[in-house]
């Protein structure tokens, strides 16, 4: 009672509030309530789920997804666990207290993603899935567990770890009579392209960076010019210009690459700009002393760069990088504009299936797509907030 | 023995390395941008598309949903349609989502808890989704869900709602003196600034308070009040109406115009939100117990105190998220609707050359973006100069 009056009925103009934000609120939840649980009909996707996840994949080749899935669960636990050790070391020393994050704390921070996986189970028809889903999500955890147990002097090989599983899981896919990534579609394809995006333009990202620091005006102007470009046009008119125009700036004697390798090139491209300008914010973060002591040791241009420059500054992008892999994640979806089989496309398809045409069912399926975004998302850039504190990035 | 400066070698002065290593990075971009373009003009050749802009004059051969533009009309016409399209969506959806935004971020400081969880869900829901995902959903799951033309629903006679067009009231000139009243109210917008100065100069001379938007907003209402009356009224409220299957009149919007400025406006608006109630905790803590020291009310904390430091805050970032919007707008790609880039790809698809249609296609947004980023630059300079 006391804590209501204090909150919800301090003055009479946030009684008036409380009344109509309170009605409103209630008559969503209870909208929403009624849609998901009574008037919507989840068969379009209990029917369609794999296609949602996989595409057109080989039916008889699903065992290689859930592998690759299994080794990306694993490197990215074995990373995340590595990075989280070392956020930590990093608050520990700067006088943070440091929680340790145990099997209590997880519901209460990754509610999104059990959720989703929830969601994802209550979807299937067979029981094999829930099984592998869970097997996934230990193997996952373990590897959490596993990297932050990693001594602290191999922690930062903790990204080529990552790299080495994305690597493996294309292999698992592709190898071997498997099929080639322009067979994927559905939220595999989304994930592929992400991870190979910022695997990609990260190195990129990184060089036109120091290109943009650089004391030779020519690399300086030409990197300007890069980054502004990119960053000035919307990436669907990239997309676009990938479909249409790559095969006209090869020689005729080349074949043009595939669909997927396209798209991937134009979001590359795209991507390094946004990740330069990410990467020399935290070059700049830098305090200068640090490269004047260094140079007052007698260390050379380069082990300045890559001794001093770098870790510190790369540390200090881990948070910003989550955030623009997120926003790649999103931008993937418009794969959709230029028809590739991406989940969007693919729920856009099951609505036109002869059994769910022309019942207004992109209210039930977006929904879903949307959740699903919505999940990895917002339990990502969580996370990235709280390594953001412990690193103390912006903070002096 | 004199000291003499001697000139290291060639090979190891640094003057020279620099110099050297600037020209070979200058040939080796030069050199990948004209293999490019010569392997452009190459391939051009052989399939016998042109590598000129003549196809601008050329009749465009397609119609435009919910405008007057023919086929019969040029290609440059086409582009300028789906340019002005670009250019309406951004600047209608900048301004409703600033509005929406500062809305939600003041909220989401309120001291109610319900009101201040309410903005927060909100928030977190929408930027959390892919904008591709919101545009569709809107114009496929709400707007296409709405009731057909036939069956349209009206609200008080100001609104009408059907899944093919939106309908909304909107003031519009009309009769024979419009264009001498709307001259009339540009005078008056003039007059307006031009008390305000005034005012603004007695302020500093004198010290006297200068109220000059209660100055400047009087004439201007003065001025547009005595001047409806003068000349008759040519200034109305223009309500829709259903002529068979359109909507005429007042401000008609196409369905896939109103999903895509919805979804644009909701979607931005959460970023904005974040940014206000970002910029106003920035407002250090002890500007807001000076300003209670000196007993000034709560609207004047906010008003002289508070606002004005978030503001200088939250430009920069506003800037970007106004860029967001503006090349977000090119989703509509997706529900078709013309803004440029569909309208781009749809000239392509009429035979036009691609690779000139594609250049067209980035410049413009190139002059969008950069356009709003000189705006918002001047804006950001005049604020941070007069900060210290």
């Amino acid at each position: 009672m006391r804590w209501a009056r204090a909150n919800l009925f301090n003055s009479p103009l946030n009684g008036v509030l409380t009344v109509v934000f309170g009605g409103f609120l209630a008559w969503a939840a209870y909208r929403m309530a009624t849609f998901v649980f009574v008037s919507a009909d989840w068969e379009i996707v209990r029917r369609n789920l794999t296609l949602l996840m996989v595409g057109r994949f080989d039916r008889d080749q699903l065992w290689r997804p859930w592998a690759a899935l299994l080794i990306l669960a694993v490197s990215i636990g074995l990373t995340a666990g590595m990075v989280g050790a070392a956020a930590a070391d990093v608050a520990r020393q700067r006088g943070l207290p440091v929680a340790k994050g145990s099997l209590r704390s997880a519901p209460r921070r990754f509610w999104p993603l059990i959720l989703l996986i929830v969601v994802l189970v209550a979807f299937t028809r067979t029981v094999a899935p829930t099984f592998l889903i869970l097997g996934v999500l230990v193997a996952g955890g373990v590897a959490v567990v596993a990297g932050q147990r990693v001594p602290a002097r191999l922690r930062r090989f903790g990204w080529i770890v990552f790299v080495l599983g994305f690597v493996g899981a294309i292999v698992v896919l592709w190898a071997g009579g498997g099929v080639p990534w322009d067979g994927w579609g559905g939220l595999h394809l989304n994930i592929f392209i992400a991870f190979a995006g910022i695997i990609l333009a990260f190195p990129l990202g990184l060089l036109v960076a120091l290109a943009r620091r650089s004391s030779l005006p020519v690399v300086r102007v030409v990197s300007v010019v890069y980054i502004e470009f990119f960053r000035g046009v919307p990436l669907i008119s990239l997309l676009i210009m990938a479909q249409l125009m790559i095969g006209f700036l090869l020689p005729p004697s080349m074949d043009p690459p595939s669909l997927v390798v396209r798209a991937l090139i134009a979001i590359v491209i795209f991507e390094s700009a946004y990740i330069a300008e990410i990467v020399r914010g935290g070059l700049q973060a830098v305090p200068r002393g640090q490269v004047e002591a260094a140079q007052a040791l007698g260390m050379s241009q380069f082990s300045i760069a890559r001794r001093i420059v770098l870790p510190q500054a790369l540390r200090a992008v881990i948070p910003a990088m989550v955030g623009q892999f997120i926003s790649l994640f999103q931008d993937t979806t418009l794969l959709y504009a230029i028809s590739l089989f991406d989940v969007l496309t693919v729920s856009d398809t099951t609505t036109s299936q002869d059994a769910f045409v022309g019942r207004g069912l992109q209210a039930v399926v977006l929904p879903c797509v949307a959740f699903l975004f919505w999940a990895v998302s917002y339990s990502m850039s969580r996370e990235s907030r709280r390594l953001e504190t412990r690193l103390g990035v912006g903070v002096r | 023995m004199a000291s003499v400066t001697t000139r290291p070698p060639p090979w190891r002065d640094v003057r020279v390395l620099r110099v050297l290593l600037q020209l070979l990075f200058a040939l080796g971009v030069v050199a990948v941008v004209t293999w490019l373009f010569g392997n452009l003009v190459t391939n051009l050749d052989q399939i016998g598309l042109s590598t000129d802009f003549d196809f601008l004059d050329q009749p465009a051969g397609f119609q435009i949903l919910g405008s007057d533009f023919r086929a019969s009309q040029t290609v440059r016409d086409a582009f300028v349609v789906g340019i002005t399209n670009t250019i309406s969506v951004a600047g209608i959806g900048i301004v409703l989502a600033t509005l929406l935004g500062v809305l939600v971020g003041v909220l989401s400081l309120s001291s109610n808890w319900l009101v201040r969880k309410a903005a927060t869900i909100y928030v977190e829901t929408l930027r959390n989704l892919p904008p591709l995902i919101v545009i569709v959903f809107v114009f496929s799951a709400v707007i296409l869900q709405l009731p057909r033309i036939q069956e349209a629903s009206e609200w008080f006679g100001l609104v009408i709602v059907s899944n093919r067009t939106i309908g909304l009231t909107a003031p519009a000139f009309e009769g024979d003196s419009a264009g001498t009243y709307a001259l009339l109210l540009g005078l008056g917008v003039v007059a307006a600034i031009a008390v305000a100065v005034w005012r603004t100069r007695v302020h500093r001379a004198t010290g006297a308070p200068h109220r000059r938007v209660l100055w400047g907003g009087g004439v201007l209402l003065v001025v547009a009040v005595v001047g409806w009356f003068a000349l008759g009224g040519p200034l109305v409220l223009d309500r829709p109406q259903i002529v068979g299957v359109q909507i005429e009149d007042g401000w008609a919007m196409n369905a896939n115009y109103a999903a895509l400025l919805i979804a644009l406006v909701i979607y931005t608006a959460t970023y904005i939100a974040e940014i206000v109630r970002g910029s106003i905790q920035a407002v250090d803590h002890g500007q807001t117990e000076a300003a209670d020291a000196l007993a000034l009310s709560s609207f004047q904390r906010l008003r002289f105190v508070v606002l004005p430091q978030a503001f200088r805050i939250a430009v920069p970032p506003l800037a970007n998220q106004y860029l967001n919007l503006t090349k977000n707008s090119s989703l509509a790609l997706a529900i078709g609707f013309f803004e440029l880039t569909q309208t781009t790809l749809t000239i392509i698809g009429n035979g036009n050359p691609a690779p000139q249609s594609i250049a067209i296609l980035m410049a413009g947004y190139l002059v969008l973006s950069l356009s709003i980023a000189l705006v918002t630059n001047l804006v950001n300079r005049r604020l941070q100069l007069v900060a210290r």
